[in-house]
Formats: structure tokens, C-alpha cells, sequence
């Protein structure tokens, strides 16, 4: 018997069926599986059809050089046919200044906020990427090219230019020194930012933040010799002295001696994204101490202390944010001295700090509740008392656990920052907006504006919501 | 076992106020109560110089003058010879309607979408993500503007709804035309709806101090008649089941009990629509809803929808996959699994959250006040507060009418989430 042909090796496997791999497999599992995934999966593409259908030419067709609404529809037309629709994102052009400034603040100091706005990332590099050299100078790179691209663009002062090139150049040097350093400019940065935007003598802030220094000092040398709270407590008092007394004839005094100033800006004459960002940035910063504060006193076992808390988060909490302006706007000068001067600004500053202080202590509140109960009475029996145990066993494991919701509620409070609209600051959203609709040249126009700002706060809220996940991300420690 | 005897008895000095941690706290909660209270002296006096200042004193006594403004939109009837009192009631009816149906749309909306987005095809679930991204990270004021323009400068003008006779010889059609087989016209003015009249009423009966509208009361006495009958019912039916194991058949005597009687009443009272019709220039009779309440409404729903929409797939997530499979290894069908299994367990996760949201819509509803929507910051905060420059009382009641929406919506769900969380002993 011979056998005329016997296979030796293996045969590679064949490939599955054309209907088991591929596209084909991955369309028939993730869009065609049942029947009623048919169904939806035929619906959803309509949609996009129609939607696509409708946007695209519309978008296709944008015109972006234009001296008003009718131009615009004029040179769709021309281009692209009667009938046919376009964008038209011509606008931008004469009121793009005005969206991010606001249109009254003096175009010739534009490159003051931009320079703070540049400098607000320096100041809180250290805090975002705390001790990563590799991210800290990637951000001091791109906020140096932000600079000399925008400086240029607003026209600012060869001094300023030269001088914010130098404390750019300077901090990279500390960042790649001694990293942790940075910090100091993180603290100085409000007093900074305040100059540059409001402007007025330098003096005045550097005196105002010369009190702290009269707090730290205070406390430093006498909490070795009354303790803690008390110490707390003799600088707040010398500090709260100093501000009251010392500070305005020494600012002065100090002015008069070397005069350095910026043309002073009024609050009212603030706008646009500006505003927004001026409104959300200080009600972030303030509220997060205040709010700490606000949860800890809930869980406090003083009952007072406790009562007190409470009441002023859930009235906060339970009435809107408008009613709130409306107090900063009608209501709060009556509850200030009547030679107080309290610009609307401030006023509602003070408000929204307040109410977003509100709803983080109630963000931190249910983290404080989260914590094994172990972790308290392990502060307890390593002999700590209540502020060191806070700060170095409590908090820092708390504010990690809400970083999420730190920091949707600091989304909400950016969004929430359009409604200062209702006391007549001009936001973006409807107060500039309004004008640019009133403008003869561009009245009828809905759609453009109301996308581009909305873009804009997308983008911002986005990019917070994605920079939580990292955080979340980085700052896990449980090995899950 | 001696230890408390044996402690040292100390005499009370004055400094352990400060250094012994038995008695600080009462150091540090005199020292708050003093200073809150030196705090509300101040702003006491503050305000008391200011009104004095400005020749004001407070008094609520403004609520009983003639308001002498028209309202758009009203619910209940009011004139602009009312007072500023039923004003200040036109302006909560208005923002209860807006949060009321608001809360119901909202969460039909954002359940569809929540459990779309756990959908397996790939397609719709990515569009939902896409949803809710785009509708969470832009203000909800910007919805609002934009529904409330488009509403008000696209949609076309009563005169566009007009049949000319040569139109009418030459065949052609109108500009606009009514939608819903001609029963709603939608104009730049406002949407315009049939409204229910009835022939024969029951009239209302006078009780001395308020009137009692009988033809209501039938109507609320007749719907909850049903809805009791229908659970005596289904408890019936359940009765049944557990000592026979076979369900009688309901759904027909369901349908039955719940729709006969309220159909029947609407026929005796001789329930008609009045449609409205182009008059002259505008629409006459039925509902003209301003698009101030559309806006509004769209608005909310859209933006609170993307937050429930969250909340509901966070709820459904949370439940373990061995839940499921538990269910199906019992041969439960999959519909059945999410009735019977997962829902009811997903619906403890997601009450919470869900009341906040309710919550956090019936204050978003204050943002009407951007597009003129009249609610009670746009009659008591707005209009009433600039007639009267009474900035303190209007400011302060309105908050204080808003705190107690918000208790009572949160005092009721709570209650509510109490009866569906698990009875643990």
C-alpha cells in the first residue's frame, strides 16, 4: 500500500468567516446585535445625516471678513449660491476685544490682563504639578510663548514686556533650582494680579500683603509660648490692626517716596471673559479655605459653632445664586458703613465666594463622613492635636477623596459666573453678546455668538473636568 | 478599677479655660457667640444708619398697595389693580409651573438618555455621550437665551399664518401654517394652544373666607377614586397570585377603572376645545404660552436632563454584574431582570443625587429672569423691588420664599427615599 501523499507540518489556521472579523463582526456586535439595535442604530445615523446636512454647509460656507450681517449674507450668496446658508463669523473682527475685555476697559492696557492671565499658570504650576520638573517646564515654556505672542499683540510697554520676560526667566531658573520654591510666587501672585488688573500704586498691595506677613510673624513667634488657636487668633488681631491703621497712610507715604502706578481701572469698566475669569478664579481661591473651614465647624462637636455652620450652608444652598446678586447689588450696602466704598464688583465677589464656599463645605462634608473612623482615632492616639491632626492625617486624605466634586462644583460656579448679567456687569454671555446684537451692523445675528462664547466656557469646563480624572488618577493610592 | 477616684481634684483655675481641653471648647464657643453677635450689631447699626440716611424705615406694609403692573403670563387671575401681594403670588404659581414640569421632563428625558448611553450600540451610545458632555460644560443661561431667541425671532408672524383670497384663488399656500392638524400656531409672539372649556359646569360654592370650585374638586375626587380603586386591584391580584400562583388577568380592568370614570366625568361636563383661530392681526381664543415659559422650560429640561442622565447610568452601573447574572441563572427574562432586580436596587443610588437635582432646577428656574420670564425674582425681586425701592424686604422674602421651596422639595423627597432604602436592622 502506498500512500501517495501525507501532509508533515501543520496548516496555518484559516481566517474566521468575512462575518466574524473585521469591521463586518465589529458592526454586527456593536450596532446591528438585536433587532431594536437595528432600529436605534438606523435612527442615530439619520440624525447625524440630518444634522450633518443641515450644519455642514452652514459651517462650509463661514465668512469671516465682513463689515456687517448683510455683507456677510451678501457674499455667501455670491459664493456660494442664492439660497444657500453661512456662517458668519465676521463679527469677531471689531468686537472681539470687547467679548474677552469687556468693551470699556482702555485698550491701551489690555496687556495688563493678559499678562495676568499668562501669569495666573505660572502661579499655579507649582500647585497642579506639584514637584514634576518635565510639566512644570513644558507650562513655563508655553506660558512664555503665550507671552511674547500676546504681549506683542496688545502692544504692551518695551518695560513690561522686558520686565515679564525677566520674572518668566527668572521662575524657570528657580523651577529647575529648587522647585518647591515656586510657591512664594504662587503666594504673591494675588497681590500681583490685583495691581495689574485694577492698577492704581503698587504700593497698596504690597503693603496689604505685608499684613500677612504681620500674621505669620506673630504667630510664629508666640505659638511656641501660648500654643496654637491663640497664636492664630494675636496675628489675626495685629494683622486685622495693621490693615486698619497702618496700611493706607504707610501706601501712602511709600507712593509719595518712589511713585510706580498703572492707569487705574474701575471695576464697572471690566468684561467679557474677563470678568468671568476674574469672578471664577477669586470665588475658586477664596472659597476653598472658607469652605474647609465651613465643614469642619458642621463636624465640630461644639454645638454653637456647629448651629452656626449649618445655618449659613443651607440658607446659602437653598436659595439661587440670582437672589444672592441681588443682595450684592440692592442689599449689601445697607448691611456696610455708609462711608464704606464698596464697588458692585467687590460686592459680588463677596457673594459668589460665599456661596461657593457654601456648597464646597458640603462637598467636604460628605468626604469627612467617608473616612474610616480608624483614621481619627489614630490621629487621637499619636498624641495630635485637633489642627495637626486636621492638616496632616484628616484633610489631606478628604480633599483627595472630593477632588471630583471639588471640581464639578467649581465647573458649576464658572458657568454660574454668566448670571452676573442679572446686576448689569457685562459677561460675555448675554451682556456682550446683547451689544454685539444691538449693533446696527449686526443685528438678526443669533446663532454665531451665542456658539463662540459657548465654545469657550465648553472648552474651559471641559479641559477642568479632564484635568480631575488625571488628578484623580495620579493621586490613587489603593491598589485596586 | 479605681482610676476615677483617683484622679487628682483639681481646683478650677481660671487659666485651665485655656489650656485644659475639657474646658477650651466652652472658651472658643463664647468667643464665636461673641463675636456673631458683635457681627449682627454691627450690620444692625449699619443698616439702621443707612435707612436713616436714605429717610427709610422697614415695613412689609408695601405688600398691600396697588401693584400697577401688567403680568404676561398669569395662572391665577390678577389685574394691575391687585396688590403687590397676590404680584408676589402670580410670580411663585409661575416658577412652581416652570419646576414642576420641568422635574417631570427632565427626568423622562434624562433616563431615556442615561440608559441609551449604556446601550451596546456603539453609535447611539457615543451620540448620548456627546449629549451630555456639550449640555453639562455650557451655562445653562445659554440655553436659555438661545431657546428664547430662536423662539422669538425665528418662528414666523401672525400675518404669515394669513389666507388672502387671491392667495386662496391662486392655490397657494401660507407662509406658516399650524401644526398638530391645525391646532397649535407657534409665533414669534408666543405659542398659541386649544384650551378646554366646559358647557356645564358645577359651579363653585362660597364658604364665606374662600370659594370652592366644585367642578375641580369632582374632578380631583374622581382621579383619586380611580387611582385607589386600581391599587385595591393590583394588592387584589397580588393576593391572588401568592396563594395560587397564577396572576389574574388586569390589564384591561386596569385600563378600565383608571380612564372610564375621568372619560365619563369629561363627558358629562361636556368638555369641548376652543382652537385658536387668526383674527385681524393675532390669534383669538384658547392658551397663548409665552415663550418666555417655553424657553425656560426647554432649557431646563435639556441642561438638568444631561445631569439625571448621569446620575441614572452612575445608579445602573453601580449594581454588580453578579446581580444579573443571579437573576438570569434564576431564568428570569432580561426585561424582567430590570424590572425585578436591578432597578429597584439602581433606584437607591440614584434617589439622592436625583433630589438634588430637583432641587438645583427649581432654583435654576430664578434664571428666567434673564429673558423676562415672570417669576418671582421678576415680579417680587424685579418689578415690585424697583417700584417700591424696598431692596431689604423684597430681597429677604424673596430668599425666604425660595429656602422653603427648597426644604419642603427636599423634606418630601427625603421622605420618599426613606420608603425605598433598604430596611436594614
Amino acid at each position: 500500500m502506498t500512500i501517495s501523499y501525507t501532509r508533515t507540518d501543520m496548516l496555518p489556521a484559516m481566517a474566521p468567516p468575512v462575518s466574524q472579523r473585521g469591521l463586518v463582526k465589529w458592526l454586527r456586535e456593536n450596532m446591528l446585535s438585536t433587532r431594536l439595535n437595528v432600529a436605534l442604530t438606523v435612527l442615530a445615523t439619520a440624525f447625524i445625516a440630518f444634522v450633518a446636512w443641515n450644519i455642514f454647509p452652514w459651517f462650509w460656507n463661514s465668512v469671516w471678513n465682513a463689515g456687517s450681517l448683510a455683507e456677510c449674507r451678501a457674499i455667501v450668496a455670491a459664493s456660494a449660491g442664492e439660497g444657500a446658508s453661512g456662517a458668519c463669523w465676521a463679527f469677531l473682527k471689531p468686537w472681539w476685544g470687547a467679548f474677552i475685555f469687556g468693551h470699556q476697559y482702555p485698550v491701551s492696557d489690555r496687556w495688563r490682563p493678559v499678562l495676568a492671565f499668562g501669569l495666573l499658570f505660572v502661579a499655579l504650576a507649582p500647585i497642579l504639578f506639584a514637584g514634576q520638573r518635565r510639566n512644570l517646564t513644558i507650562i513655563f515654556s508655553v506660558v512664555a510663548a503665550y507671552l511674547l505672542l500676546t504681549l506683542y499683540l496688545a502692544s504692551a510697554p518695551g518695560l513690561a514686556f522686558a520686565l515679564a520676560m525677566l520674572l518668566v526667566a527668572g521662575l524657570v531658573a528657580v523651577s529647575q533650582v529648587q522647585p518647591e520654591r515656586l510657591l512664594w510666587f504662587t503666594l504673591l501672585y494675588p497681590a500681583l494680579c490685583f495691581w495689574l488688573l485694577w492698577g492704581g500704586s503698587i504700593w497698596s498691595p504690597i503693603v496689604a500683603m505685608a499684613g500677612f506677613g504681620v500674621l505669620y510673624a506673630i504667630f510664629r513667634f508666640a505659638s511656641p509660648v501660648i500654643g496654637f488657636a491663640p497664636a492664630a487668633g494675636a496675628g489675626v488681631v495685629a494683622a486685622v490692626l495693621w490693615w486698619l491703621f497702618a496700611d493706607a497712610p504707610l501706601a501712602g507715604t511709600l507712593q509719595e517716596m518712589i511713585p510706580v502706578d498703572l492707569l487705574r481701572v474701575p471695576s464697572d469698566k471690566f468684561g467679557g471673559f474677563l470678568l468671568a475669569i476674574v469672578i471664577g478664579v477669586t470665588g475658586i481661591t477664596f472659597s476653598l479655605p472658607i469652605g474647609i473651614l465651613l465643614a469642619l465647624g458642621r463636624q465640630s462637636d461644639m454645638p454653637i459653632v456647629k448651629m452656626l455652620c449649618v445655618i449659613f450652608i443651607e440658607t446659602i444652598r437653598g436659595v439661587p445664586l440670582i437672589t444672592l446678586l441681588f443682595v450684592a447689588a440692592f442689599v449689601l450696602g445697607f448691611f456696610l458703613p455708609p462711608e464704606a466704598d464698596f464697588d458692585l464688583l467687590l460686592r459680588v465677589l463677596i457673594l459668589v465666594t460665599f456661596f461657593a464656599a457654601a456648597y464646597l463645605a458640603e462637598v467636604l462634608r460628605g468626604s469627612l463622613a467617608a473616612l474610616p473612623r480608624g483614621q481619627y482615632e489614630a490621629a487621637d492616639a499619636l498624641g495630635l492635636d485637633y489642627w495637626r491632626a486636621q492638616r496632616l492625617i484628616i484633610l489631606p486624605q478628604a480633599l483627595k477623596i472630593s477632588i471630583p466634586a471639588i471640581v464639578s462644583s467649581f465647573i458649576g460656579l464658572f458657568k454660574d459666573t454668566t448670571l452676573v448679567v442679572i446686576v448689569a456687569l457685562y459677561e460675555p454671555l448675554k451682556g456682550i453678546t446683547h451689544l454685539v446684537r444691538q449693533d446696527v451692523n449686526w443685528k438678526g445675528i443669533y446663532w454665531e455668538p451665542y456658539i463662540f462664547v459657548g465654545v469657550i466656557f465648553f472648552l474651559f469646563c471641559f479641559g477642568m473636568s479632564r484635568y480631575s480624572k488625571y488628578l484623580e488618577l495620579k493621586l490613587k493610592t489603593d491598589h485596586r | 478599677m479605681t482610676m476615677a477616684a483617683e484622679l487628682p481634684k483639681e481646683n478650677f483655675r481660671l487659666s485651665m479655660l485655656i489650656f485644659d481641653t475639657r474646658y477650651r471648647s466652652y472658651t472658643i464657643q463664647a468667643v464665636v457667640l461673641g463675636l456673631f453677635i458683635l457681627l449682627i450689631v454691627w450690620l444692625g447699626y449699619n443698616v439702621d444708619r443707612n435707612l436713616d440716611e436714605r429717610g427709610k424705615e422697614l415695613s412689609i406694609s408695601f405688600l398691600w398697595q396697588r401693584a400697577g403692573y401688567d403680568i404676561p403670563q398669569t395662572l391665577i387671575p390678577y389685574t394691575n389693580d391687585n396688590v403687590h401681594f397676590r404680584a408676589l403670588l402670580v410670580g411663585l404659581t409661575n416658577t412652581l409651573a416652570v419646576a414642576f414640569c420641568g422635574c417631570i421632563l427632565a427626568t423622562i428625558l434624562g433616563v431615556v438618555i442615561g440608559v441609551l448611553r449604556l446601550s451596546n450600540n456603539w453609535l447611539v451610545s457615543r451620540l448620548m455621550t456627546v449629549y451630555v458632555e456639550v449640555f453639562r460644560n455650557v451655562p445653562l443661561l445659554l440655553w436659555v437665551l438661545l431657546s428664547y431667541v430662536i423662539l422669538t425671532e425665528t418662528m414666523p408672524a401672525p400675518r404669515d399664518f394669513r389666507v388672502t383670497d387671491e392667495m386662496a384663488a391662486a392655490g397657494e399656500a401660507p407662509a406658516a401654517a399650524m401644526s398638530f392638524f391645525d391646532t397649535v400656531a407657534v409665533t414669534n409672539r408666543g405659542t398659541n394652544v386649544p384650551s378646554p372649556l366646559l358647557e356645564r359646569g358645577f359651579g363653585s360654592v362660597d364658604l364665606g373666607f374662600v370659594s370652592v370650585n366644585l367642578t375641580f374638586l369632582a374632578i380631583v375626587l374622581v382621579i383619586a377614586g380611580s387611582v385607589y380603586s386600581y391599587r385595591r386591584l393590583k394588592s387584589h391580584a397580588r393576593t391572588v397570585q401568592e396563594s395560587t400562583g397564577v396572576r389574574p388577568v388586569t390589564w384591561w380592568k386596569s385600563l378600565l377603572i383608571l380612564f372610564a370614570p375621568i372619560i365619563a366625568l369629561m363627558i358629562a361636563l361636556g368638555l369641548h376645545w376652543e382652537v385658536p383661530v387668526l383674527k385681524g392681526f393675532n390669534f383669538q381664543g384658547g392658551i397663548l404660552v409665552a415663550h418666555a415659559f417655553t424657553a425656560l422650560l426647554l432649557a431646563l429640561t435639556l441642561y438638568t436632563a444631561a445631569f439625571i442622565a448621569e446620575i441614572v447610568r452612575g445608579g445602573i452601573q453601580a449594581i454588580s454584574r453578579g446581580q444579573t447574572e443571579a437573576a438570569f441563572a434564576l431564568g428570569l427574562r432580561p426585561n424582567r431582570t430590570m424590572s425585578l432586580v436591578v432597578l429597584p436596587q439602581a433606584l437607591r443610588v440614584i434617589i439622592p443625587p436625583l433630589i438634588s437635582q430637583f432641587l438645583n432646577l427649581t432654583k435654576n428656574t430664578s434664571l428666567g429672569v434673564a429673558i423676562s420670564y415672570s417669576d418671582l425674582s421678576g415680579t417680587l425681586g424685579g418689578i415690585t423691588r424697583n417700584q417700591t425701592g424696598r431692596e431689604i424686604e423684597c430681597v429677604f422674602l424673596m430668599m425666604a420664599i425660595y429656602l422653603s421651596i427648597s426644604l419642603t422639595i427636599s423634606m418630601v423627597m427625603n421622605w420618599y427615599n426613606r420608603s425605598v432604602q433598604l430596611k436594614a436592622r
